[in-house]
């Protein structure tokens, strides 16, 4: 990345001390090498207890026929080696097939959603960032699709979604007169679409608060230096905000894909038990693979073809983002 | 309102804006209120509507206003206790959740370790497993834990406080960790050369420079306790449950009480708005606080 | 040292504080003898309804028997998964509320009490109960795992003032009247019939029914499915067709998932419905008793009876015990007090539905015209849904593949025999494997 003469008056203060700079722990006997895993102790107890022992079971349990037959007794289920799998990853049957095509929906969704959800929110914390009037009223109003319990929100986005007496078609059919008739929006393929706005509506929040946050750790008197080399907004944004905000945002998007494709809740309220196949979440074709069938080893080695898959972008997307920068970044 | 006073403080901002980046601002912030304020204005005005009404098509003019669904939301569910639930289940998740990982991100942040790699990719990775499969299994290790100690964390807020602090713990870490790089360690260098530990170090000093990161991700922790449906919907009984499942009250077999759970929803989400309201004073407070100077 | 003190302090404050919450409260799932733990289906408008309806009657068992009934009122959306991690977990409730349809399915895991012969006794006898009802309370030829609470049936409810506004004389009986009187019906805005498509046990129960007019029964003797038979094909098509070729089911059905077809019913939208006792949700839409009536659901002859002139499933729901139970004995006390004559005249009563015991339909309250369709359809014209451990995915499965249908038929693509065969055949590959 090229570093522009704005930058140079003071460095900005958010890039890391160059490695010599680093503090590296003085070795001043064992305490000093205890500290740091004692700090991380508690949180490594809680994720054993609530994440890792479950995950581990969870992986144990798509080696086995785990039906309703066995649901009382899981040490009796018999063991079914790769079966699970290979009923999951058969592109040529119906299963496999429906799992990979809401595997790709997935992954189209989240990329929209996240890209949508960092642009709104990256571009509203800018212009918040000036002091006008209202600005502390837009602050708040943004945050109160953040606010709403998630039930409440999405109940209220189906309800405007209905085809009849919904908000949505009101406006686009009956005052704006697009289309011939009134679309579907919670049926057919523009769930999808549908599924889009109310997981950005609900997501883009989360965005702005993390990058406002991460806006005031910029040093005012880098603005001023580039002020001075008389850079216009449009570089001062370029070439101070975002750059500043790199950190930020490595952790901002990794966060919003993650979430965003596991996301159950949005479309488990929108649409119910079983999502129109355009907006078939992986997560909700899992839960439907598993509790609303009873078959919780298929679901399960769906779950750790979707973890693999996860581990894979998530560890592409470090590499690839702190290259060039010191591992301890990570 | 007090940030504008505490604006009005800070220099005005060399940020000379021409007009064309005022009318780009004022466009696309008029278009986002618009997006973000449209389903709260139907929940508005549905809640405001008889039965009746808001089952059949939408007027952006109701034909006739009836505050009674605000009080209907008391009969139809225990609103008031959902929300007692709700509010000590998601406040002592936070509470503990950030504690937690302003430990975890300050070690990760300022040492250097053997396993830290390990630490940090293990505790990502936790939050790529789908929620829907272990909750079985941890249902079942609560079970257990309860028939062995006597502790009940099945049915208990106990039980839902461990999960919901464990589900933000990784973001939590992850974002605060990031935010402590960005402090300049000369901050707590400084603070360790005049005699504080390493913990004073972080409290006095990164723990205030950082604390709008830290609000964020307190909302953040916030937020993921109060609406999760499907845990709470399993691990709740009757006197546990939380809001999130307790809305789904309002559909029942035969009616779905849309301008009641409108109402309800409305009334529970106010509280929330003036607490992030408050909490917005400290976020922008880091602005001076957070400034290498 | 000070500073690892420091560290060391903050982690066991840390620690110590979580135990300490973790320790506090809650309660243990311990039953004594004297206690009962009892999970009830959402009955009535709402749960706190239902508590007010079901308390006095739990007070009244305790004061007979001085066991104490813990109730909670649970949410259709949680019960199944509830009862899911109940079975998992074996931490559950003592008696439960179940279903009917479910019971096969719950009786595969193998955590209801099988009702045998003496556990049946000690309830009052199996003679008690209607036979329909019995017929949907597990595989055939294995003990009940559970037994009737509350019955329900499919029947035609019809607008008055509509019918009388396009000119209809007699409600129909047959589905050719039906479509005739959903023709008259549907125009200026208004519609035939209306369907809740998106809503998955309804398009089973409904394609259930007309699957059997077609001689089909979605599952082979000896409980393989089988979806793609040309009865089931042509059931399903032609529950389809109501809004694909026939047009008198309004297009935005397709969506419904909510009741929506029950309030545009009560707003003179639609002039018929297919459903089971709505007469609480009409009035709280607020339509009177006097604006509706109700007519056996329709069948090919006009005549419901058995084989291919049935109308409706069996709808309802059952009482269960749960295996684990540490009070075996007051728990099948509580299924006796729940299901004598006395208490099953007062819940069936004030829910709208019809007793599954003998005893308590002779109860005058009953002998009401509307309960009376009812009562017939599930003495002589009702078949319970198929009885084999994967009901539940074949509601699913099925379900899914008709709302399909349904959006496709909105949408107007044409919904021919082979679609119809396409989608039947690809929900049959996604049941187990036997």
């Amino acid at each position: 990345m090229t570093r522009t003469a704005l930058a140079r008056p003071s460095e900005p203060a958010v890039r890391k001390a160059a490695p010599g700079e680093a503090p590296a722990p003085r070795r001043s006997g064992r305490r000093r090498i205890a500290l740091p895993y004692l700090l991380l102790l508690p949180a490594l107890l809680l994720e054993l207890l609530v994440h890792l022992v479950p995950m581990l079971m969870g992986i144990g349990m798509s080696f086995k026929e785990l039906t309703q037959f066995y649901i009382r007794n899981w040490s009796e289920a018999p063991w079914s080696g790769l079966d699970n799998y290979t009923v999951a990853i058969d592109f040529d049957a119906p299963v496999g097939q429906a799992l990979l095509k809401s595997f790709l929906t997935t992954c189209l969704f989240t990329v929209l959603s996240v890209a949508l959800c960092w642009f709104l929110g990256t571009a509203a914390a800018i212009f918040l960032q000036e002091n006008f009037r209202g600005r502390g009223i837009l602050r708040t109003l943004f945050l109160v699709p953040y606010a709403l319990p998630v039930y409440a929100a999405v109940i209220t986005w189906a309800f405007m979604f209905q085809r009849d007496n919904g908000l949505i078609n009101h406006v686009l059919h009956d005052q704006l007169g697009i289309g011939d008739s009134p679309a579907f929006w919670l049926i057919g393929d523009n769930s999808f679409w549908a599924l889009l706005v109310v997981s950005v509506w609900k997501g883009w929040p989360f965005a702005f608060l993390t990058v406002m946050a991460g806006l005031q750790n910029i040093p005012r008197d880098m603005y001023e230096a580039a002020a001075l080399d008389g850079a216009g907004v449009i570089k001062q944004i370029r070439h101070i905000t975002l750059p500043s905000l790199r950190s930020v945002n490595q952790v901002l998007v990794l966060v919003l894909f993650l979430w965003t494709f596991n996301d159950f809740n949005t479309p488990f309220v929108l649409f119910g038990k079983a999502a129109p196949e355009a907006a078939d979440l992986v997560s909700l074709h899992i839960y439907q693979s598993s509790f609303q069938t009873w078959n919780f080893g298929t679901g399960s080695a769906m779950s750790v073809l979707l973890l693999l898959f996860l581990l894979v972008v998530t560890g592409v997307y470090l590499l690839l983002t702190t290259r060039g920068r010191k591992t301890s970044d990570v | 309102m007090s940030e504008h006073v505490r604006g009005r403080t800070v220099p005005r901002s060399p940020m000379a804006a021409p007009r064309s980046f005022l009318w780009t601002r004022r466009i696309f912030l008029t278009l986002l209120t618009t997006f973000v304020l449209l389903p709260v204005f139907v929940m508005v005005s549905s809640s405001l509507k008889p039965l009746e009404d808001v089952s059949g098509k939408f007027q952006w003019i109701p034909s006739g206003l009836t505050i009674r669904p605000y009080f209907d939301i008391w009969e139809t569910v225990p609103l008031a206790d959902y929300f007692v639930n709700s509010l000590v289940v998601a406040g002592a998740a936070t509470v503990f959740s950030v504690v937690v990982a302003i430990f975890a991100a300050y070690g990760v942040s300022r040492y250097e370790f053997r396993g830290k790699r390990v630490f940090t990719v293990t505790v990502l990775s936790t939050q790529m497993f789908p929620g829907i499969l272990f909750l079985l299994p941890l249902f079942l290790i609560y079970v257990n834990i309860g028939n062995a100690t006597g502790i009940a964390l099945f049915g208990s807020r106990e039980g839902l406080i461990l999960t919901y602090l464990t589900f933000s713990l990784p973001f939590s870490i992850w974002m605060l960790t990031g935010y402590f790089d960005s402090i300049p360690r000369e901050l707590d260098e400084a603070a360790k050369v005049d005699g504080c530990g390493p913990i004073r170090a972080l409290f006095r000093v990164i723990v205030p420079a950082a604390s709008p990161g830290i609000i964020a991700v307190a909302v953040y922790a916030f937020m993921t306790a109060w609406g999760e449906v499907l845990f709470a919907s399993v691990m709740t009984n009757d006197t546990t449950r939380t809001l999130a499942v307790g809305l789904q009250g309002y559909a029942t077999q035969n009616d779905v009480y849309w301008n009641q759970v409108m109402a309800a929803s409305l009334v529970v989400s106010v509280p929330v708005v003036v607490g992030f309201l408050l909490l917005q004073r400290y976020l922008v407070a880091g602005l001076t606080a957070g400034a290498v100077k | 040292m000070r500073r690892i003190r420091a560290a060391v302090t903050g982690a066991v404050t840390l620690s110590l504080a979580f135990t300490a919450t973790a320790c506090g409260g809650g309660e243990s799932g311990e039953a004594t003898p004297k206690t009962l733990t009892y999970w009830a289906s959402n009955q009535g408008s709402s749960l706190e309804v239902d508590k007010k309806v079901l308390q006095p009657e739990l007070d009244r068992f305790e004061q007979e028997t001085g066991i104490k009934v813990k109730l909670e009122v649970i949410p259709w959306s949680d019960l199944l998964n509830r009862i899911l991690t109940a079975a998992t977990s074996g931490q559950g409730p003592d008696v439960l509320n179940i279903g009917n349809t479910w019971s096969a399915s719950l009786q595969s895991t193998g955590a209801l009490l099988p009702f045998d012969a003496k556990n049946f006794d000690s309830i009052g006898g199996k003679d008690r109960f209607v036979d329909s009802a019995l017929g949907s309370t597990g595989t055939p030829g294995k003990d009940p795992a559970a037994v009737p609470l509350y019955s329900m049936a499919y029947a035609l409810y019809y607008n008055k003032q509509m019918f009388k506004d396009a000119g209809i004389a007699k409600p129909p009986t047959t589905w050719d009247e039906v479509i005739a009187a959903g023709k008259k019906l549907s125009k200026g805005g208004k519609w035939g019939l209306g369907v809740e498509g998106s809503n998955l046990s309804n398009n089973i129960h409904q394609v259930f029914a007309l699957g059997k007019q077609h001689g089909a029964d979605f599952f082979t003797a000896d409980g393989k499915a089988d979806f793609t038979s040309d009865g089931a094909v042509a059931a399903v098509k032609q529950y389809v067709d109501l809004m694909a070729t026939q047009k008198i089911v309004a297009p935005g059905n397709a969506e419904y998932a909510q009741n929506q077809s029950l309030s545009d019913f009560a707003k003179n939208k639609t002039g018929m419905v297919l459903w089971q006792t709505p007469s609480q949700t009409f009035a709280s839409q607020g339509m009177t008793p006097e604006e509706w009536g109700v007519v056996p659901a329709p069948v090919p002859s006009g005549k419901p009876g058995a084989g291919r002139q049935t109308n409706s499933m069996v709808a309802g729901i059952n009482m269960a015990v749960f295996k684990n139970t540490k009070n075996l004995d007051g728990a099948l006390k509580f299924v006796k007090f729940m299901t004598s004559d006395e208490e099953q005249v007062i819940l069936n009563k004030t829910y709208g539905s019809v007793p599954p015991v003998k005893g308590a339909q002779k109860d005058p309250s009953f002998a009401d015209p509307s309960l009376d369709v009812i009562r017939e359809t599930l003495a002589s014209s009702a078949a319970a849904l198929p009885q084999v451990p994967e009901e539940s995915q074949f509601e699913t499965v099925v379900g899914t593949a008709v709302k399909e249908l349904f959006a496709d038929a909105a949408a107007g693509r044409p919904v021919t025999t082979e679609s119809v065969r396409a989608k039947l055949d690809k929900a049959q590959q996604q049941m187990p494997k036997k």
